[in-house]
C-alpha cells in the first residue's frame, strides 16, 4: 500500500474508533434514561420514581386479571418472575393483552403501592408459530411452566 | 493482494473502469430482474398464502414479510454505503464513490418502509403507532443519517468533494448500526427481541421462516438492480465528456 493511502486508511480507522468510543460513553451515561420501562423488581425495591409518571413492564400473571365493579376498570398483577406489582387500568386494552403476555404500562404508583396506569401497551414476544404447534408445545412444556 | 484469488482482483479492477462496468451491467441486468421477480413471486406466495397464521397475532404478523427484510436492508445498505465510501476515500476509486451515494436513496426508502410498516402493525398489536424506545428511535436516526447524506451530497457542487464529505458522514454514522441491532438486548424496549438472528435456533416456525428468507433475498436483488441503474445514470452524468459516452450516444442514433 502506498504511504499516502495507508495514512488515509489509518485516519479513517481512528475517526471511526473515536466516534464509537464517544458514543459508547454517551450511551453509558444515559443508560438509565434509555430503559424504556422499569421492571417490577425495580418498583418493589424502590428504584422507580415515587410521585412521577414512569413505565412499568412485566408479564401479566395467569389468573390475576379481574374486573372489580361494572366499569372499564381492570386490575391485574405484573411479574418479572421474582417480584409482583398490582396494576389498575381504566380503558381499552390492546389486542395482544392477555394473561401470560408481556405488557408495558405508563402511569404512577399510588400510596398503597398500586400502579395506576394511564396507558397499557402489549409487548409482543419474538416467537412466531402456527396455532397447532403452540398447542403441542404447550402440552409438552406445561409441567415446566407450572414451576 | 494476498488471500484473494487473482481472477477476483482482476474482475474488480475491470469493474472499476466506467465503460467496462456499463457494458457488463447491460448484460447481467435481465438476469437480475428475472431472479428478482421469481424470488418475490415465490416469497409473497409463500408468505401471504402458504404460511400458516400465527398463534397469537393471526394474519397480522404477515407484515414481517415486508417489515423485517426492509429493516435488514436498511442496515445492510448503510454498511455498503459506508464501506464503499471508505474505499473511495482511501483509494480514490470513482466507482466506489458512486456506489456510496447511489445507495443512499435506496437505503432511505427501505428505512422508511421499515418504520412505516412497523407503525401500521404497532397500532393494533401494541396499542400505539409510535413509542420512543431504543429500537425505534435508533432506526429513526438511521433515516435522518440517510437524509443527511443525500442532502450533503446535493449541497456541494463539486461532486468529488461532495463524495468525500458524504463518506465521512456515513462513516461516523456507522456507530448507529450496532446500536440498532443490539438495542433490543441492551435496553428494555417495547420492540421485541431478535427472532431469526439469534445464536440459538430461530424462534420462528420453519413454514414462516422460509418465505421470510426468500423475501430477504429478493430485497437484496431489488437493491442490486436499483443500485446498478442509479450507478449507470450517475456514471453517464459524471463522464458526459468522456469518449466512451460519446461513442454510446452515437451508437444509439
Amino acid at each position: 500500500m502506498k504511504p499516502a493511502r495507508k495514512q488515509r486508511l489509518i485516519l479513517i480507522a481512528l475517526m471511526v474508533i473515536g466516534a464509537s468510543i464517544a458514543t459508547a460513553f454517551a450511551l453509558k451515561s444515559f443508560n438509565e434514561n434509555l430503559m424504556y420501562f422499569f421492571s417490577t423488581t425495580d418498583v418493589v425495591e424502590g428504584k422507580a420514581p415515587k410521585s412521577a409518571l414512569f413505565r412499568l413492564g412485566g408479564m401479566v400473571i395467569k389468573g390475576s386479571v379481574e374486573r372489580p365493579g361494572d366499569g372499564m376498570m381492570v386490575r391485574f398483577k405484573l411479574t418479572d418472575f421474582s417480584k409482583e406489582v398490582t396494576v389498575e387500568y381504566t380503558g381499552i386494552l390492546p389486542d395482544l393483552f392477555r394473561e401470560g403476555q408481556g405488557i408495558v404500562a405508563h402511569g404512577k404508583l399510588n400510596e398503597q403501592g398500586v400502579f395506576i396506569a394511564e396507558e397499557v401497551l402489549a409487548k409482543h414476544d419474538e416467537n412466531y408459530m402456527p396455532p397447532e404447534v403452540k398447542a403441542s408445545l404447550k402440552n409438552q412444556t406445561e409441567p415446566v411452566l407450572a414451576k | 493482494m494476498f488471500l484473494i484469488p487473482n481472477a477476483v482482483v482482476r474482475f474488480f479492477h475491470r469493474m472499476a473502469s466506467p465503460p467496462h462496468f456499463y457494458a457488463f451491467t447491460d448484460k447481467v441486468m435481465p438476469w437480475l430482474i428475472i431472479i428478482f421477480v421469481l424470488l418475490t413471486g415465490f416469497g409473497l406466495y409463500g408468505g401471504l398464502y402458504l404460511a400458516p397464521a400465527d398463534y397469537q397475532q393471526g394474519d397480522s404478523y404477515r407484515i414481517i414479510y415486508i417489515h423485517v427484510p426492509s429493516a435488514w436492508m436498511s442496515l445492510f445498505i448503510y454498511m455498503v454505503m459506508a464501506i464503499s465510501g471508505a474505499i473511495g476515500l482511501v483509494w480514490r476509486i470513482k466507482l466506489a464513490e458512486i456506489v456510496a451515494i447511489s445507495s443512499a436513496p435506496i437505503g432511505a426508502s427501505f428505512t422508511f418502509i421499515a418504520l412505516f410498516t412497523g407503525s401500521l402493525w404497532g397500532k393494533p398489536m401494541w396499542g400505539t403507532w409510535w413509542v420512543w424506545d431504543a429500537r425505534l428511535t435508533s432506526e429513526l436516526i438511521l433515516l435522518f443519517l440517510y437524509l443527511g447524506v443525500i442532502g450533503l451530497y446535493g449541497a456541494i457542487d463539486d461532486k468529488r468533494v461532495a463524495s468525500k464529505a458524504v463518506a465521512i458522514l456515513a462513516l461516523v454514522g456507522v456507530v448507529n448500526i450496532p446500536i440498532i441491532h443490539y438495542s433490543v438486548e441492551w435496553w428494555n424496549t417495547l420492540h421485541q427481541g431478535p427472532t431469526v438472528t439469534k445464536i440459538d435456533k430461530p424462534s420462528i416456525h420453519v413454514s414462516m421462516l422460509f418465505p421470510l428468507l426468500l423475501m430477504a433475498l429478493s430485497f437484496k436483488f431489488y437493491y442490486l438492480i436499483a443500485l446498478i441503474q442509479r450507478i449507470r445514470i450517475e456514471l453517464l452524468q459524471r463522464e458526459r465528456n468522456a469518449q466512451w459516452v460519446k461513442a454510446k450516444v452515437l451508437e444509439l442514433r
